[in-house]
C-alpha cells in the first residue's frame, strides 16, 4: 500500500477502521485467554468478567459495521478499497462470533468450577494459546494486507485440528476409563470444540485477507477456479470447509 | 452491402482502433491504441484530464479533422472499413457515428425543428414523415412526455437536463449506429443525470455507445466495458465490474481508488 489517497480524510477513515478491528481482536484474544484461565485457576469471578466484557466486543462490532456503511455511502470505494471494506464487514462477524465462543467457554468454566477438579490436560491450554495466535495473526495479516501471513494461518489450522483431535481422544479415553468423568469431560470437550471453532473463524479471516489482497476467492474448491483466480499455494488446508472436522474421529 | 453472417449471439466489434496514434502538432495525444468496441454495448472511457480519452472519442467520427494541427497514424474501423480511407464521406460517417457533447447545444429554434434538423439536411421534407421521426426520437430520449404539447416552443426554454436529452434526440433522429457521448451529464443535476443514465441503458439495445466521463460511479453504472487512459495510453480495458473491483494494473487501481496526485 505504497500510494495514498489524495483525500487524506479517507486515509484517516481507513486507518481508524483498521485500528478498531485490531482493538476488537485484542479484546477477543484476551477473552479467550481469560476464559480458559478461569477454568485452569477455577476462578469463577474471572469467568463472570469474561461474560460481562463481551458487551464491549458487541459494541465494537456495531461501531465497525457502522463505519463501513458510512465509508460505502460517502466514499463509494472501488477496487482494493472496496475489497477492504467488504472484507472488514465480513470478518467483524467472525470476530464477534469468537467473542461469543469465549463467553461459552467461560460459562462452561463456571459450571466446571462447581464440580471437583479434573486431571489437567496440557493440550487444552495449548489449544487455547494456538486459537489466540491464529486470531492475532489473521488480524495482523488483514491490517498489513499480508497474504503470506494469511497463508501461515491457513496452514497452521491443521495444528489446531490435530490438537483438538488429541484432546478429544484423551477425553474419550478418560470417560471410558471412569464414567464419573462423563459430565465434566463432555463440558471440556465443548470447550475444546469452541476453541477449534475460533481457529475456523481465524481461517475465514485469513481467506478473506487473500481475497482482499489478490482479488482471488480461495474459500471453496470451486471458487478457486473462478475466472481470475489462481490456485493458492498458501492454502494447504484440506478441501473440506472449515467446521467440518469429524465429530467422532476414528471410531476407535 | 456485403453478405454479413448473422451471428446474433456472438458479440462483434462495431468499431476497432488499430495501432492508432493521434498527434496535435508534435504532441502525442493518443499512443498506439488498439481497442475493440463491441456492438450494442456501452464502453466507458475514463482517465484524468489530458489522458487522451476525448481525443480518442473524437477520432471515432473524425471530429479531429476540424482541428488543423491534428494528425494520426493507424486505423479506425467501422464495420471493418477504415473510416480514414480516402473517399470516405465524412458527413455519412457522422450520420452513422453520432455525437452528444458535454454542454447541451440546442439550436435557437423550436423543439421540433431541433430534432428535425438533421433529417432536413438529409433531404427529408415530408411533414408527416418528419413528425413520426421526431416523435420517435423524442420517445427514445425519454423527453416526449415532457414536450409533446409544446413542440413549437423554443428549445432554449427547456431546462438543462431537457436540453441535453433534446440533443440526444437530435443525434438519434438520423438513426446512427454508434453514439459518442462526451461527458453528457457533467453539467446536470442528479435527477437529470439519472435520466440520462437510464436512457443510456435503454439505448444500448439499439446503439453502440462510447461515453467519456470523469464521474467514475457513472462509468461503473452505465457501461459494460471500461477503458482506463493515462497520459495518452490505454492502460487497461475490461468488463466494468472487474475494473472497479479487481483491476489488473496498478495505475488503474490508483485511479479508481482516488490515489492520484
Amino acid at each position: 500500500m505504497a500510494s495514498r489517497h489524495t483525500d487524506k480524510a479517507f486515509e484517516t477513515d481507513l486507518a481508524d477502521l483498521r485500528q478498531l478491528l485490531l482493538t476488537m481482536g485484542a479484546r477477543i484474544e484476551s477473552a479467550i485467554a481469560r476464559s480458559v484461565q478461569a477454568l485452569s485457576d477455577r476462578d469463577s469471578a474471572l469467568a463472570r468478567a469474561v461474560i460481562d466484557d463481551d458487551a464491549e466486543v458487541n459494541r465494537l462490532e456495531v461501531e465497525i459495521d457502522e463505519r463501513c456503511r458510512k465509508i460505502l455511502a460517502l466514499r463509494q470505494p472501488a477496487a482494493s478499497d472496496l475489497r477492504l471494506i467488504t472484507t472488514a464487514l465480513k470478518i467483524v462477524t467472525d470476530l464477534e462470533r469468537c467473542g461469543d465462543l469465549a463467553v461459552n467457554i467461560a460459562e462452561r468454566a463456571r459450571d466446571l468450577n462447581e464440580a471437583p477438579p479434573m486431571p489437567p490436560n496440557p493440550a487444552l491450554p495449548r489449544l487455547a494459546e494456538l486459537a489466540q495466535v491464529q486470531i492475532r495473526k489473521a488480524l495482523d495479516a488483514f491490517v498489513a494486507a499480508d497474504v503470506d501471513l494469511a497463508g501461515v494461518v491457513l496452514k497452521d489450522e491443521e495444528m489446531l485440528d490435530a490438537l483438538f483431535l488429541q484432546l478429544f481422544n484423551d477425553l474419550l479415553t478418560l470417560m471410558m476409563e471412569d464414567p464419573k468423568y462423563i459430565r465434566r469431560a463432555t463440558a471440556v470437550m465443548f470447550i475444546a470444540k469452541h476453541l477449534e471453532r475460533v481457529g475456523d473463524h481465524a481461517t475465514n479471516v485469513a481467506e478473506m485477507v487473500v481475497y482482499m489482497v489478490k482479488g482471488t476467492d480461495i474459500r471453496h474448491p470451486w471458487s478457486r477456479k473462478l475466472p481470475g483466480s489462481q490456485s493458492s499455494s498458501s492454502s494447504s488446508s484440506s478441501s473440506a470447509p472449515p467446521g467440518t472436522t469429524t465429530i467422532i474421529p476414528g471410531s476407535s | 452491402m456485403s453478405a454479413a453472417i448473422n451471428l446474433e449471439s456472438a458479440p462483434r466489434p462495431k468499431m476497432q482502433a488499430r495501432g492508432l496514434s493521434i498527434y496535435y502538432a508534435n504532441k502525442l495525444a493518443v499512443k498506439d491504441l488498439s481497442l475493440d468496441i463491441t456492438e450494442k454495448q456501452v464502453l466507458a472511457l475514463i482517465g484524468p484530464s489530458g489522458c487522451g480519452k476525448s481525443t480518442f472519442l473524437r477520432a471515432l467520427n473524425r471530429m479531429n479533422d476540424l482541428i488543423p494541427a491534428a494528425r494520426h497514424t493507424g486505423e479506425v474501423l467501422l464495420d471493418s472499413a477504415n473510416i480514414y480511407d480516402r473517399g470516405v464521406d465524412v458527413v455519412e460517417l457522422r450520420r452513422r457515428v453520432g455525437m452528444v457533447f458535454q454542454k447541451s447545444n440546442p439550436f435557437p429554434k423550436s423543439i421540433f425543428e431541433n430534432v428535425a434538423y438533421g433529417l432536413r439536411i438529409a433531404g427529408m421534407n415530408d411533414r408527416a414523415e418528419l413528425a413520426v421521426r421526431v416523435e420517435r426520437s423524442l420517445e427514445q430520449s425519454a423527453l416526449w412526455d415532457e414536450v409533446k404539447d409544446r413542440l413549437g416552443d423554443s428549445a432554449l426554454a427547456l431546462s438543462g437536463g431537457q436540453q441535453q436529452r433534446l440533443c440526444i434526440a437530435r443525434a438519434l433522429a438520423i438513426e446512427p449506429e454508434v453514439v459518442l457521448m462526451d461527458e453528457p451529464a457533467s453539467a446536470l443535476d442528479p435527477l437529470s443525470t439519472a435520466k440520462i443514465e437510464d436512457l443510456i441503458h435503454e439505448l444500448k439495445a439499439r446503439y453502440t455507445i462510447v461515453i467519456v466521463t470523469h464521474n467514475m460511479q457513472q462509468a461503473a453504472r452505465v457501461s459494460d466495458q471500461t477503458a482506463f487512459f493515462f497520459m495518452g495510453e490505454m492502460v487497461e480495458v475490461g468488463p466494468t465490474a472487474k475494473m472497479f473491483t479487481t483491476p489488473t494494473n496498478r495505475r488503474t487501481e490508483d485511479y479508481v481508488t482516488g490515489k492520484f496526485g
